[in-house]
């Protein structure tokens, strides 16, 4: 077992990674070599050398910050991450003390937060031979917050290694991107997210296909659709509604509907993240389940709890983008049947359903559809109010004939 | 106050003085009758004031006419050793118990001199008998009444007396901009006059409402709805445009579009009662009511492009457009020709 056997269909990312921990562990700490050789796009994947600065780029739900910690854990683990030891179980619970984790439901990350990073960053490791920091959303930085974060790039202390996670490397500024060395995640194929689930949830073969066919291979989302059958019949019931669309009238009270529907998405997964979180923050200060937490670490999960509901109003958004997505697959494969294209489609469950609007509209109708799903998107994205949005996206798709 | 309006007044009989909130003044017995529930608080805080003036010892008691028990008013109002004028006050009389009939039909044959009994009927049929036999003269009554301030013209003449007794001087276009902004509720238009009267300094100004009430001007937001959803594009833009030119957020007058037309679509070519609707759309069945003559011109075509009009408009005015105004009065426009644009 290791710590990167649970990484799906990242081959040859996972490649790159391993050889350089594995040269960083050949190598004694002193020697670790400076990072002026780091110029990403210009490091070749069998150039095993050890840099300070990474950026892992991938699409959502690829793995990114999975393999951002597996990376953490090789650096860390005294066997190269061998997943079983303590510094990996600390790594995986986010509580190994030479990590530093910075992760944000925010829009934006906030400078003081880089600032305390960039202050962390400047100590010697106290275990491991490293100091690894990760940020996994380091799209979401203002230029003068990157900035603060340049300065700690340009010149890093001998043993510490910088892990970034964005979408693309366009996401970060040209100064930062000339200083990682970047590595590109591919989007896993639906067998491999499938294999995934199927290790790691100990489901049978056909949830975890139809789990990682549902997610279009986004792994976060294959795993709830795996696990969470409440999660399942909710995408289950968006896109019955949306195929049953047959007036004005259907379409006003099916988008009433996502938006509880996206609202109860939301608040499960607020609910499931709030509670993991609760529990390790209270694992890491070491207050067992259950135990009252002593006073003097109260403001720790005050300080938690004020976070979380801070972040409440982005997973709303995060719970109607989930419906978008879904509406899109759907259309997606109304519109290849539309066109004759008869394989593989995502929600092959509602074939018949699908066959029906297949030919009950034109194909014109179902690229409108889509389209209006972009708008919808981007009307939400500018605080339209979300049931408004969805209400014209709904009666979009119940028009026949395209406008 | 339109005294003639009143329809009871018209029905029966009537021989006792009818006089206007603004006028009341003590009497053995005294009716408040309508519906204006902050215009009756006032008239009987006027009485009681009048009362104590002349008499300071005046004792108050109240009377609930809905849970009376036998003998209550004559243990009241009889009088005491030291001789104190007595005032009761009734409330509830609309929904009196057959006890509080028998009693107070009893009273009024003979009142006591000492004694004022103020009667508070808010409107409705029940103690019918008791309201006749005032008005036909019995216990030498006076009735207060305070309709309803239903009309516009209403309240601005309500509004105007409110600055006029307090020898203030308001502009017309302030007193419109108030009277439009609490169109909903007389008893905030009343409470809105009288904390401009003793904070504002001077003569009240279009610009001093707004200040005060700039976010409730709001309320124009429905009329500018119902004048367009009825098919009036000429009142609706009127109605939009002063609006916005006094300051309002195009904001809320969207989201009112949003509001009516969804109840609109949600009910259209629903044939359920406007009582099982009610549970399932999520409103009262008034409004659903309310909704079923919107719909009176509409179609489902119409209803579908005017809330693709609606949803457009938001896009625009929460800044994704560069004339949030021209688009407010685009998606009025569809939305005052039924949506056929
Ligand atoms: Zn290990």
């Amino acid at each position: 077992m290791s710590v990167w056997d649970e990484l799906v269909g990242q081959k040859e990312a996972i490649a790159v990674f391993r050889a350089a921990a594995e040269s960083g562990l050949a190598v004694s700490p002193g020697r670790v070599q400076a990072g002026v050789d780091t110029v990403g796009k210009a490091a070749s994947m069998n150039d095993a050398s050890m840099t300070h600065s990474w950026l892992v780029t991938g699409p959502p739900g690829s793995g990114r910050s999975n393999l951002a910690y597996a990376f953490a854990a090789a650096l860390l683990c005294r066997n190269g991450g061998c997943g079983d030891c303590p510094d990996c179980k600390q790594v995986a619970a986010r509580t190994h003390p030479d990590l530093a984790t910075l992760t944000t439901e925010a829009v934006i990350i906030k400078i003081e937060d880089v600032r305390e990073l960039v202050r962390g960053s400047q100590f010697s490791p106290a275990v491991s031979r490293y100091r690894v920091i990760v940020i996994e959303d380091a799209d979401r930085m203002a230029e003068r917050t990157s900035n603060v974060l340049l300065k700690a790039l340009e010149e890093p202390p001998e043993r510490t290694v910088w892990i970034l996670c964005a979408p693309s490397e366009a996401d970060l500024i040209p100064t930062i991107r000339s200083r990682v060395r970047s590595v590109r995640l591919r989007v896993p194929s639906i067998p491999d997210v499938a294999e995934l689930i199927m290790a790691r949830d100990g489901v049978t073969n056909e949830v975890a296909e139809r789990a990682a066919r549902h997610a279009q291979s986004h792994i976060g989302m294959a795993h709830r659709l795996a696990t969470n059958p409440e999660a399942h019949t909710r995408r289950d019931e968006t896109l019955r509604l949306a195929l049953g669309l047959s007036g004005v009238r259907d379409a006003v009270l099916a988008a009433a509907r996502m938006i509880e529907i996206a609202t109860d998405d939301a608040k499960a997964l607020t609910d499931e993240r709030d509670a993991s979180e609760l529990e390790s923050t209270r694992r890491s200060m070491g207050v067992a389940t259950g135990d009252a937490v002593p006073a003097q670490l109260r403001s720790h999960i005050k300080n938690l709890e004020d976070h979380q509901k801070r972040r409440a109003t982005r997973s709303l958004r995060d719970g109607l983008d989930r419906i978008l997505v879904d509406l899109l697959s759907l259309y997606r494969d109304i519109l290849r049947l539309q066109l004759g294209v008869e394989t593989s489609l995502i929600n092959e469950e509602l074939e018949a359903g699908l066959r029906a609007a297949a030919t009950a509209r034109t194909a014109a109708d179902t690229l409108a559809t889509m389209e209006a799903i972009g708008v919808a998107r981007t009307r939400i994205d500018s605080n339209v109010s979300p049931v408004l949005a969805i209400e014209a996206l709904m009666i979009r798709a119940a028009r026949k004939e395209a406008a | 106050m339109a005294v003639a309006a009143s329809p009871r007044a018209n029905k029966a009989k009537v021989a006792i003085a009818q006089l206007s909130w603004s006028a009341a003044k003590p009497a053995p017995l005294v009716l408040v009758s309508g519906g204006e529930g902050f215009l009756a608080d006032r008239a009987i805080s006027m009485i009681r004031e009048q009362l104590r003036a002349a008499d300071p010892s005046l004792e108050v008691s109240d009377v609930d006419a809905s849970s009376y028990s036998p003998g209550q008013l004559l243990t009241l109002a009889s009088p005491s050793l030291f001789g104190e004028p007595r005032l009761i006050r009734v409330s509830n009389v609309e929904k009196c118990n057959d006890d509080f009939l028998v009693d107070a039909l009893d009273y009024v044959a003979s009142p006591d001199s000492e004694t004022t009994v103020i009667l508070r009927h808010d409107g409705g049929v029940r103690g019918k008998k008791l309201l006749d036999s005032l008005r036909a003269g019995n216990g030498g009554g006076i009735e207060i009444i305070c309709a309803e301030l239903k009309s516009d013209s209403d309240k601005f003449d309500f509004a105007t007396g409110e600055f006029r007794q307090a020898g203030r001087k308001i502009s017309a276009g302030a007193l419109r901009s108030l009277v439009s902004a609490f169109a909903g509720s007389g008893a905030e238009l009343a409470s809105a006059c009288q904390q401009l009267i003793s904070d504002a300094v001077g003569e009240i100004s279009d610009r001093t409402v707004d200040d005060y009430y700039g976010g409730r001007i709001e309320a124009t937001a429905f009329k500018v709805v119902d004048s367009a959803v009825a098919g009036r594009l000429g009142d609706a833009l009127l109605t939009l445009r002063h609006a916005l030119s006094s300051g309002a957020d195009p904001v809320p007058v969207v989201a009112a579009f949003a509001a009516k037309l969804r109840l609109m679509a949600k009910i259209s070519g629903d044939r359920r009662s406007a009582g099982e609707l009610a549970g399932a759309v999520g409103a009262a069945p008034w409004q659903i009511d309310r909704a079923r003559k919107d719909l009176q011109g509409w179609n489902e075509p119409g209803l579908a492009r005017a809330i693709e009009a609606i949803a457009d408009a938001d896009a625009n005015v929460k800044g994704g457009g560069r004339d949030p105004v021209y688009a407010v009065e685009r998606m009025v426009m569809i939305v005052a020709s039924y949506g056929r644009d």
